[in-house]
């Protein structure tokens, strides 16, 4: 039942919008300890990147080319950390600032706290590992297998970096087959490629 | 979510409301049973919200020897302050379930929900909201 009161009341009801629309204050949520998972994107030479942080420290950075990788990589992290995740990029201010730094030449380690909660088991050994591999070395998966207490589970060090939850930060791009090969990398092997150059001090 | 308590408290204190509803899901959101409805549920607590603006507001008035009326959003553009200032002289439940109806396009089982009221009650609001406003705006 749509009678003549009622289509100006819908009409009206258009009129009411916000200019700008309104946000959610992130800081009274904070100040309230209910944000338990920040957000940011942030632009770097190897393309966009969704950064993710709990009060423990940096937990995810995401390849987030397209609007539906960053939804991906929230409805992930809301599912498997909590579902208060909020856009706040000054939480994230200090890991846009070292990732600047880094792309720059200007560092060559991350001091970030880190939180490894979406690691488990032989993935957070191999990648702990692997944050230990130096700025422009490299190692091989059977090395980075054999570091992490296993040294005849290169095959599955691969996976574990695979699914490496903070890229570039946590250097899996360093980690190469033994016979020379560049193996796999998440964002694609054009990224390892980029990001193994920036060390080596030339793009 | 907006556009609800813009029309129940008008645009200043809409802006507090919104604010506080949202902090209000974000700790409720964890011990929330079922997800499927988020729409009635948001603007269940948001009405909660609108509910306590309106007590605060109206113990936080000082005594006046008159009633000043009800003052209508300056924002507002021409025409639609008019028909908002004939919503807000309705009776809360009618307001209310219209608000929600018109506002918020919510069917009548969803404004029960917000409401807590069956979906018989519902309609039955929205109904009697529209058949006075009716006459109300002809007058």
């Amino acid at each position: 039942m749509t009678d003549e009161i009622e289509g100006a009341l819908r009409d009206a009801a258009a009129a009411l919008d916000a200019d700008p629309p309104p946000t959610l204050d992130t800081g009274a949520a904070e100040a309230a300890s209910l944000l338990d998972v920040a957000y940011a994107r942030h632009d770097t030479p190897v393309g966009a990147v969704l950064l993710a942080a709990t009060p423990r420290g940096l937990v995810r950075v995401a390849y987030a080319d397209t609007a539906e990788d960053v939804e991906a990589t929230l409805s992930q992290l809301a599912r498997s950390l909590s579902p208060r995740v909020l856009a706040a990029p000054r939480r994230l201010d200090a890991a846009r600032r070292e990732l600047d730094e880094y792309f720059a030449g200007a560092r060559d380690h991350f001091e970030l706290a880190l939180d490894w909660r979406l690691t488990r088991g032989f993935g957070r050994r191999v990648l702990r590992s692997t944050a230990r591999i130096p700025y422009g070395s490299v190692s091989s998966y059977a090395g980075i297998a054999a570091a992490a207490g296993s040294p005849r589970a290169a095959r599955a060090a691969g996976n574990a970096l695979g699914a490496n939850p903070l890229p570039i930060v946590v250097p899996c791009h360093r980690v190469l087959h033994s016979s020379g090969g560049l193996g796999g990398y998440t964002g694609g092997v054009e990224r390892k490629l980029t990001l193994l150059a920036i060390e080596r001090g030339g793009r | 979510m907006h556009r609800f308590l813009v029309a129940s408290v008008g645009p200043v204190d809409a802006d507090d409301c919104y604010q506080e509803t949202w902090l209000a899901a974000l700790r409720a959101y964890p011990r929330l049973r079922d997800a499927s409805n988020l729409r009635a549920w948001i603007l269940t607590v948001a009405h909660r919200k609108a509910i306590d603006h309106v007590r605060a507001r109206n113990r936080r008035a000082t005594p006046l020897a008159e009633l000043p009326e009800t003052p209508v959003p300056a924002t507002l553009p021409d025409g639609v302050s008019e028909i908002w200032a004939h919503v807000r002289t309705l009776p809360p439940k009618q307001r209310t379930a219209i608000t929600l109806r018109t506002v918020a396009d919510l069917a009548y089982g969803d404004i029960a929900k917000v409401m807590s009221t069956s979906e018989e009650a519902a309609r039955r609001n929205v109904h009697e909201a529209l058949q006075r406003l009716r006459t109300e705006v002809h007058r």
